[in-house]
């Protein structure tokens, strides 16, 4: 057994640090937590924790089956606590969908024609692809917390002020 | 903290000192008495001995322990010099303009500053890493690997005794779209030599449950992020794992001490993905303390681009390092056109 354990984080189990000043803001930090986003949050809404210039991490609370999305490049998803599945359709013609010079995802009203990909099934500290060209879905049967490396698009939520130390 | 392997500027390197380059390098003969060799870049000079490095320039001179001194050198070579400053202590560092590099004295450190006194050279820089990595190649002892814990390496001290190449010649990991792609980075294992970590004993190795279509094998991937990071063999190290244009997901195992006070040219994101660190943040420019920033799992930060920072890890930890390596950021930066902080609320 080893002497060493190691401290994960959960959407119902973690523990917040924070930023002590000396000489400046704790604002500057946008300091926040990922479990406690998804937490607090309406399932697959993707919110931005963090941003530099026109990227963006987006965390969601993936709970129940979501909506379709797409994008114009690769995305990246990584489950941090539970099981959550991902599903993903070839699009016919992506470009159609959307703007191949678009950035972000885009919300589908319905799934374009495709062929289907596959499907993921990820646990805590699972990172898959969403790639290019494809459309995308999750499912989860009980709350899990998702991290997604992405563009800020037009599904990107900022909710600083709600979420980040002040 | 890592640099894209494209992240150096087409354009001719800012220089906002003015400062010529330096163009004198010398290696001396190894020392009678300790072995080691000294090094000489332009009016800087290099020497160790059984505990300290010694930094001479004209005017001045500095000392660090010579394990303080091989652990920053090891990340200022395995980096490229990385983004902004990388300050070894409070006296001596570098500062990249992609390109080029200015070594210093003094330049962050608010008394050096005020009595001006401050020291500066200006380099290519593929002339400053080639007598860099001869340095850490001569000074780095058999059985020290300045790229492992504490707990998890020999003694850097005492007169010259054999090398360890292959521990100072590690190659960083940057996959070019996700570890575990066909053609790209590959996974770690037992069998490729990367055992999983004593401090991360208990994280579970299980695989994603991937289901492909046929023909879509190459794009329907998934790993396991901790699994990989556990298995990691160095620390302070941020390996690319994941590419979305200039987005780079630079993952790393931490224990102990960041080795170098990062003075980064650019907003830097850390995203604590177990267990905790403790970052302590200066300003760039004059040292002076500003904050403490406490980070548990699920916690996420910036350090801005005006501040140091350096973080403290006493259990092995996972952190992400989030970088934009757009070349274009640090002259939007010191022109004014971006901000210190990347978003106000």
């Amino acid at each position: 057994m080893s002497e060493y354990s190691t401290q994960f984080g959960a959407i119902d189990a973690y523990e917040r640090g924070g930023v002590s000043v000396i000489a400046d803001s704790p604002k500057n930090y946008l300091f926040s937590n990922m479990f406690d986003v998804a937490a607090r949050s309406q399932p697959y809404v993707r919110v931005a924790v963090a941003k530099n210039f026109e990227y963006v991490i987006e965390v969601a609370r993936a709970e129940g089956t979501s909506g379709w999305f797409t994008c114009a490049h690769d995305e990246f998803v990584t489950c941090l606590d539970y099981s959550c599945e991902v599903h993903l359709v070839k699009l016919d013609d992506p470009d159609s969908v959307v703007d191949p010079e678009s950035e972000g995802a885009h919300a589908l009203a319905e799934l374009p024609p495709g062929r289907k990909m596959g499907r993921i099934v990820l646990r805590r500290g699972h990172m898959a692809l969403l790639p290019v060209g494809a459309a995308y879905r999750f499912e989860a049967a009980s709350p899990a917390t998702l991290m997604i490396q992405t563009i800020d698009g037009p599904v990107t939520a900022h909710k600083w002020a709600e979420f980040c130390q002040s | 903290m890592a640099m894209s392997e494209d992240t150096e500027s087409a354009n001719k390197p800012a220089n906002p000192r003015g400062l010529p380059l330096q163009s004198g390098f010398a290696v001396e003969p190894a020392d009678n008495r300790t072995g080691y060799r000294a090094f000489k870049a332009g009016s800087f000079g290099f020497r160790r001995d059984g505990y300290f490095a010694h930094i001479t320039w004209p005017n001045g001179r500095h000392q660090l322990a010579v394990d303080v001194f091989l652990r920053a050198l090891m990340r200022d070579v395995a980096w490229g010099f990385f983004y902004g400053t990388v300050n070894f202590d409070t006296v001596f560092g570098t500062t990249n303009y992609y390109g080029e590099v200015e070594m210093f004295a003094g330049a962050t450190n608010e008394s050096f500053i005020r009595s001006g006194t401050a020291f500066i050279e200006r380099f290519k820089a593929d002339e400053l890493m080639r007598i860099f990595k001869e340095m850490i190649g001569d000074w780095t002892n058999q059985g020290y690997d300045p790229f492992a814990a504490p707990m998890e390496t020999g003694a850097p001290w005492g007169t010259k005794n054999g090398d360890n190449d292959d521990a100072v010649g590690r190659k960083r990991v940057t996959a070019k779209r996700m570890v575990g792609l066909p053609g790209d980075t590959p996974l770690r294992s037992d069998a490729s030599g990367y055992p999983v970590n004593r401090m991360f004993a208990d994280v579970p190795q299980d695989e994603p449950d991937v289901y492909a279509e046929p023909g879509f094998e190459h794009e329907v991937s998934a790993y396991n992020l901790f699994a990989y990071l556990s298995r990691s063999d160095v620390t302070w190290n941020p390996s690319v794992c994941s590419v979305v244009k200039e987005s780079l997901f630079c993952p790393t195992s931490e224990e102990f001490i960041l080795p170098v006070e990062h003075g980064n040219d650019r907003p830097e994101w850390f995203v604590q993905l177990t267990d905790e660190i403790i970052w302590t943040t200066k300003d760039r420019d004059t040292g002076a303390f500003r904050a403490q920033v406490v980070c548990k799992a699920g916690d996420v930060c910036v350090m801005p681009a005006d501040v140091r920072h350096q973080g403290f890890s006493d259990k092995r930890s996972m952190l992400l390092v989030w970088e934009n390596g757009s070349p274009k950021i640090p002259e939007l930066i010191r022109s004014g056109k971006a901000p210190n902080v990347p978003v106000t609320f």
